[in-house]
């Protein structure tokens, strides 16, 4: 888990309170003021908040439906008759599906499908108001890491600094650091797709129209199962990244994220 | 602490007012088109009628995946049904020769097909797989004719928007829009992997729609109605999906 932790969501900035109690302090807080800029543009906190919320809205109702057939199979099909991949050890809300609990949960498939698939609208507008920053700058100046950032000796810097719980260096404060730089990406560029392909690849129309979209997962029930593999790994990530916003200051960072703007704390000194 | 400024404040009002009638535009282009669902409305109708919507452009005149017979599920999965009522045990017990499917609404020549009638209309199979909302699935070989074929035979009228198709069950009754029902794959059926179709995937008769979940394909099938306004059944949602919590249109 410290590993992972050191991946995700490592503290941009820190208030001066504490800043100034350390010694690697740099600047001066006339300096640090008139560099303290707007820390997150507006389309990034609102197309953030957006996803947030339906990162949410995703989970809950996919919790719902997984729990009506809580067992995955790989291939093309499979059913409560075939031998599953595995299985989740819980109740499902289908009285067919042998778990081998004595009892049915409630069934909430329905409100859960709709939300499920508007909220995946929603994902997909915001998507798109965030492929306007990135490819505008946010892409180049915040997300690439530096070239000398990516050698070796300077990950391990930066993930020996997580390990330690080292505040941040100045520079780290203002920017994302390489480690939250490669996990961004990883999220954006690999996992947010292949969520979105395996949720189509579901899809008994879409795939009518685009074959492709399933064969290539080598079948509806194999992305069903990497769709929900993949559903673990945001998981994962939103974990360590509240995780690490909690160690950094949870209302510094948060507050950064609303108003945009580094924290009181800091303006006032 | 931050500053509104003129530039901002412009650029937003101009995004939103562009939003606005951009939407405005897009639900009128929607309702003239016929891309709403009958449960369009409501908290979840922006997403539904997105769906629908993009479905009916991307995909009105796609063929359902078909495989191999190498892929016909050695286990299908019939999945529970209501308890029969006493007038479907009357017919099985006839070896259904008494089963009858009746054709009305606007339709030129209503009519009430027997079993054997529809055996004779032109055949076609297809091994096409059943997704359950659920997320379980199987793939079979269905024997049947197009619904197309039944619909040429009473003669819908120009008019015509969609299908109502029933249950021997009072309370399952589903709904189709004209690009589905005419669609070369919805097959009215009563074969089943080379026989005739088991009374718990349906027997005698279902309505299969391959490019939507299961529960679109409705089981021991008994009336079609064809309309050109879904508003005068039941509660005006197009079928009991939505009045029990679940979309109207399942190509998800």
């Amino acid at each position: 888990m410290a590993v992972a932790l050191a991946c995700v969501g490592v503290p941009k900035l820190v208030p001066f309170r504490k800043m100034s109690s350390t010694a690697w302090t740099a600047g001066t807080a006339s300096e640090i003021r008139a560099a303290a800029p707007v820390r997150h543009s507006a389309l990034v906190r609102i197309t953030h908040w957006l996803t947030a919320a339906c990162f949410l809205a995703l989970l809950v109702s996919g919790v719902e439906i997984l729990i009506s057939h809580p067992r995955f199979y790989w291939g093309e099909t499979g059913n409560d008759l075939t031998a599953p991949l595995f299985k989740i050890p819980i109740p499902a809300s289908r009285n067919l599906v042998p778990t081998g609990y004595g009892y049915v949960l409630p069934d909430q498939n329905g409100w859960s499908r709709y939300l499920h698939f508007q909220t995946a609208w929603v994902l997909i507008f915001t998507g798109l108001l965030y492929g306007i920053c990135l490819f505008t700058g946010h892409l180049r100046k915040s997300l690439l890491p530096a070239r000398a950032d990516l050698s070796p000796r300077a990950l391990w810097a930066v993930v020996a600094n997580h390990l330690r719980f080292k505040p941040p260096s100045e520079a780290e404060a203002r920017s994302y650091n390489v480690l939250q730089r490669i996990t961004y990406l990883v999220v954006i560029f690999v996992l947010f797709p292949l969520i979105i392909w395996t949720g189509l690849a579901m899809s008994p129309a879409v795939v009518s129209a685009f074959p492709a979209v399933v064969t290539t997962l080598g079948g509806q029930q194999s992305a069903r199962t990497i769709h929900f593999f993949v559903t673990d790994l945001l998981v994962l990530f939103l974990v360590v990244h509240v995780a690490m916003i909690c160690l950094a200051g949870f209302w510094t960072r948060t507050r950064a994220m609303i108003t945009g703007r580094i924290g009181r704390e800091m303006e006032r000194s | 602490m931050s500053r509104v400024s003129r530039r901002g404040v412009i650029t937003a009002g101009l995004s939103v007012a562009a939003g606005a009638s951009g939407l405005a535009v897009a639900a009128g282009l929607a309702k003239r088109y016929g891309l709403i669902p009958p449960d369009g409305a409501g908290i979840y109708g922006p997403g539904e009628t997105l769906t629908y919507a993009a479905q009916r452009i991307l995909t009105r005149h796609s063929m359902a995946r078909e495989f191999p017979r190498s892929q016909i599920s050695t286990k299908p999965f019939a999945n529970e049904v209501a308890p029969f009522r006493e007038d479907f045990k009357r017919l099985q017990s006839g070896g259904f020769a008494d089963w009858r499917l009746a054709v009305d609404g606007m339709v030129a020549r209503p009519a009430s097909f027997s079993l054997a009638e529809i055996q004779r209309l032109p055949s076609g199979s297809q091994i096409t797989s059943v997704q359950c909302e659920e997320g379980w699935s199987y793939i079979a070989e269905w024997i049947g004719t197009p619904l197309a074929h039944v619909l040429d035979a009473v003669e819908t009228l120009p008019q015509a928007r969609y299908v109502v198709y029933r249950s021997i069950d009072p309370d399952t009754w589903e709904s189709i829009d004209m690009a589905d029902a005419l669609h070369p794959q919805t097959l009215v059926t009563y074969g089943m992997n080379g026989g005739d179709l088991p009374v718990g995937f349906g027997g005698p008769l279902r309505l299969r729609i391959p490019r939507q979940l299961g529960y679109k394909s409705v089981k021991f099938l008994t009336r079609l109605t064809v309309t050109d306004n879904l508003k005068q059944f039941g509660k005006g949602l197009g079928s009991a999906s939505p009045e029990g919590g679940y979309a109207w249109y399942a190509g998800i």
